[in-house]
């Protein structure tokens, strides 16, 4: 290169010193992720205002600044606290994850992905390759040479890199220690907001700190403890799909009206809003407090609303869940005991 | 060869990336925009209920979960062969709206605005809402964080949550709205007009009222010749939830329209093994490679997109500052007949057109009598096959394709999403913004400007997890030699 074409050298670490003062530094990360959770944390409106006064905030790429050499420059536990949202996919984030691991003295998996896997760990009923295929060969992709990504490309002006795809997602507390949990699909604003506050409060002296590994902005009961529908008012004899319901009872219980329901598995502080609109909790909150395996949780709840006499009934009934794998694991199956279905296990050996 | 990464900081999360190789001149020989993840949606639907999609799908994006939300339902609503009844097309297309007035919102003020309205050669440091605000004044800081306040209540209203809604299944929704509710909205709608007519004021005054802008919107090295997508209602004009697929030739020419079930008459993607992501291209011109011009099969589903391909508005105010978007840029037609803006950056003009039209729309919604019917649900009662469901998300035609067997359990899915149609055009308006700004190996602090604003104008949504919000998308730039050595490393926004 030229010496004309010496660019300028930004030098963000004198900047950051600047104006960081000695303010707690925050950081939030998001690995792979649907960006919801960062949408929800700007949802606290003006708030945000707060969190910026009350922070530095050294790291949040989807919203304001900071960079990954900004962060490999920092002292070992020079960020305060970290949020990462989203799953672990790539390599990349893997390694991402551990570095801020690293910098941090708290880190809060935020959100479903990060805390369970969320919705994208049902990919672990599949095997990468299966992933992969099925995403380069769908009906409309024209791939007649079956290519697929490769990790390392020699294009003719170069070598290109891609992360490469792991064969298991993997939440954020399988790759590293979390202190703190933050749940749901994307958490609730006004909980976000609850749990920075508890937090700013820890910092500041004037509050507990929570003993590590507790769960923030969320109950301790489940969703049904938060539903104002009706419960105990009958058993049901089959299960019903929502489409097949043109009006489901505005007071009684979804899952005693029949339809699949989570919530007796699921943890409160959402506010039961779903159940609210006549549609059935999904599970997004994660596991209620001391649910080992939160499928089996929900088996059980849902034999204990059945109206059966002998096993074979209770059988039949459960025959109606269609697709009992996603209802019972649909935000939870990376973080299950199982952690994915056997094509998955095959594959996942090296983790 | 010598090599300049540019690596916005999102590739933290692993998302996106641009290689540029300089040839022995120092020209640019070739640019490379890599999306470095996949999350294999298409995969682990197979299993689920069709039921389930307009949930597991919203997880796609948290940003527009709105747009799969609405592409799943009317999917499954046509994998069951089933109408949902028009109060509930009504609800659906009101929370979209108002979605769309939302996304609109931050795109403009947070996002791809800073760059007018703050300038594009201002400080990086002030090139952000705070800098927006600095500009405009505080009180329009305050009516973006209202306007977006607003958008989320109406979701939450119709859709039962603010991120995720939860009420759109097949064969309509689980709910209606009350009267309060319904006042609320239409409140909250003209409030929209009004905020939408204010926006496409601040773009007159600050980037038409600027010659030098001006010229940098019609530089040549911010205009591409592809062909345009978008949704028409009936009568051609935009329509963001419902109706047939058009599509218009660089020479503007409507070369045709297809029902969404007919997508993949039209549509192909193509491979390349250094990304995770395809590259859709017109299958009836065939993949040229990352081409302008009416040979090649490069489409761009952009709000711009939507505008050139349309005959214009549905409703009166937005119609207006249509016409007056054209006469300004484009006042004669091209040999096709239609008047086309083939110049990206009015991609931004273009926003606010359609955020015009989006809260006029939430009115007219809003306002018409079958709004509050409790008639919103419609059981189906055929045996579920295949279908395909289609909208145009605020990033471009979103497209959603399912096979289920007899009990409406999936056995295929096939997605392609808003952003991805633009993937092609985003590659080729990067090279060519670095082709511009890099000549005898001279890179400066212009070139992740020029750069910059050549991939933002799009809105990208990069496997839906790419997404900028307020404030910049912060770039760096390693410049290596043939080694892979990093030589510098230019940094912005710090």
């Amino acid at each position: 290169m030229s010496p004309a074409a010496k660019p300028k050298v930004a030098a963000p670490a004198a900047k950051s010193a600047a104006k960081s003062a000695a303010k707690p530094k925050l950081a939030i990360f998001g690995a792979a992720s649907c960006g919801g959770c960062d949408i929800a944390i700007v949802n606290i409106h003006e708030h945000i205002l707060e969190v910026a006064a009350a922070f530095d905030i050294v790291l949040w790429p989807t919203i304001l600044d900071g960079k990954y050499s900004d962060v490999e420059a920092m002292a070992d536990g020079e960020i305060t606290i970290t949020l990462v949202s989203g799953s672990m996919r790539t390599d990349e984030t893997v390694h991402l994850a551990k570095l801020l691991r690293r910098k941090s003295k708290f880190v809060v998996a935020f959100g479903s992905c990060a805390s369970e896997g969320c919705i994208p760990g049902l990919a672990n009923l599949s095997s990468s390759k299966e992933i992969l295929d099925t995403a380069f060969s769908t009906s409309s992709t024209d791939n007649p040479d079956g290519i697929r990504p490769v990790w390392e490309y020699q294009a003719p002006e170069g070598v290109l890199h891609l992360p490469e795809f792991e064969p298991m997602l993997r939440t954020l507390d399988q790759v590293v220690d979390v202190d703190y949990t933050i749940p749901g699909c994307p958490p609730e604003s006004k909980q976000i907001w609850a749990a920075l506050q508890a937090v700013v409060a820890a910092l500041n002296g004037t509050g507990p700190l929570p003993p590590k590994g507790s769960v923030l902005g969320a109950g301790e009961s489940t969703v049904c403890d938060e539903c104002a529908r009706k419960r105990d008012v009958k058993k049901i004899s089959r299960f019903v799909r929502i489409q097949q319901v043109a009006a489901f009872d505005p007071e009684i219980c979804l899952l005693e009206q029949g339809l699949p329901c989570n919530g007796p598995a699921t943890r409160s502080g959402c506010g039961a809003l779903c159940p609210a609109v006549a549609a059935p909790c999904i599970g997004c909150y994660g596991a209620a407090e001391g649910v080992v395996d939160y499928g089996a949780r929900l088996m059980s709840a849902y034999a204990s609303v059945v109206e059966a006499q002998k096993p074979e009934e209770i059988d039949g009934i459960l025959d109606g869940i269609v697709d009992p794998a996603g209802q019972f694991y649909r935000f939870s199956l990376a973080s299950s005991l199982l952690r994915g279905s056997k094509a998955a296990w095959n594959d996942g050996e090296k983790q | 060869m010598e090599r300049i990464t540019i690596d916005p900081v999102t590739r933290l999360e692993g998302h996106g990336k641009i290689e540029i190789f300089l040839d022995p001149d120092g020209e640019v020989a070739n640019a490379y925009f890599q999306i470095p993840e996949l999350r294999g949606f298409e995969r682990f639907c197979v299993g689920r209920p069709v039921e389930e999609m307009p949930t597991l799908t919203n997880r796609i994006c948290g940003v527009c979960p709105e747009a799969h939300h609405m592409a799943a339902a009317k999917a499954a609503d046509a994998v069951y062969h089933v109408d949902p009844p028009r109060p509930a097309k009504l609800l659906r297309e009101l929370l979209y709206s108002a979605f769309y007035v939302t996304d609109h919102t931050t795109h403009f003020y947070a996002l791809g605005g800073p760059d007018f309205i703050v300038g594009p050669d201002a400080p990086a440091a002030e090139r952000n809402i705070l800098g927006v605000i600095g500009k405009v004044g505080m009180e329009v800081g305050g009516q973006v964080i209202q306007a977006r306040k607003n958008g989320h209540n109406v979701i939450e209203m119709i859709g039962g949550r603010k991120i995720h809604p939860a009420t759109a299944v097949p064969g309509g929704m689980t709910k209606g709205i009350t009267e309060e509710q319904r006042a609320e909205i239409e409140k909250i709608g003209r409030w929209s007009i009004e905020f939408a007519q204010f926006s496409l004021k601040i773009f007159d005054q600050i980037v038409l009222g600027n010659d030098a802008y001006k010229e940098m919107v019609l530089s040549d090295g911010y205009t591409h010749r592809t062909y345009y997508m978008g949704m028409l209602d009936e009568k051609n004009k935009v329509n963001f939830y419902d109706g047939r697929v058009g599509i218009t030739s660089p020479d503007g020419t409507r070369v045709g329209t297809y029902a969404p079930a007919e997508y993949r008459d039209w549509i192909a993607e193509h491979v390349e093994p250094w990304t995770y992501l395809k590259f859709p291209y017109l299958k009836k011109i065939g993949w040229k490679g990352f081409v302008d011009g009416a040979d090649s099969g490069v489409y761009c589903a952009t709000p711009l997109s939507r505008l050139n391909n349309a005959d214009g508005m549905a409703t009166p105010l937005a119609q207006a500052a249509y016409e007056r978007m054209y006469e300004t840029l484009a006042p004669k037609p091209e040999s096709g007949g239609k008047r086309i803006i083939h110049h990206r950056l009015a991609t931004h003009w273009a926003r606010l057109v359609e955020l015009l039209y989006a809260a006029e729309r939430m009115v007219e919604l809003a306002t018409d009598p079958e709004i509050t019917s409790p008639n919103v649900r419609t059981v189906p009662t055929e045996k579920p096959t295949e279908g395909v469901g289609c909208v145009e998300a605020p990033r471009g035609t979103l497209t959603h394709h399912y096979w289920t067997d007899e009990r409406g359990v999936l056995t295929s899915v096939n997605l392609i999403v808003g952003t991805t149609n633009n993937y092609a055009p985003i590659a080729m308006s990067v090279k060519k913004a670095a082709e511009t700004v890099i000549h005898k190996g001279v890179v400066n602090q212009g070139l992740l400007n020029r750069v910059e604003m050549a991939f933002r104008l799009y809105d990208p949504c990069f496997g839906c997890a790419t997404h900028s919000l307020p404030g910049e998308m912060p770039l760096q730039v390693a410049i290596r030699n043939s080694d892979g050595e990093v030589i510098e490393i230019l940094s912005q926004n710090c």
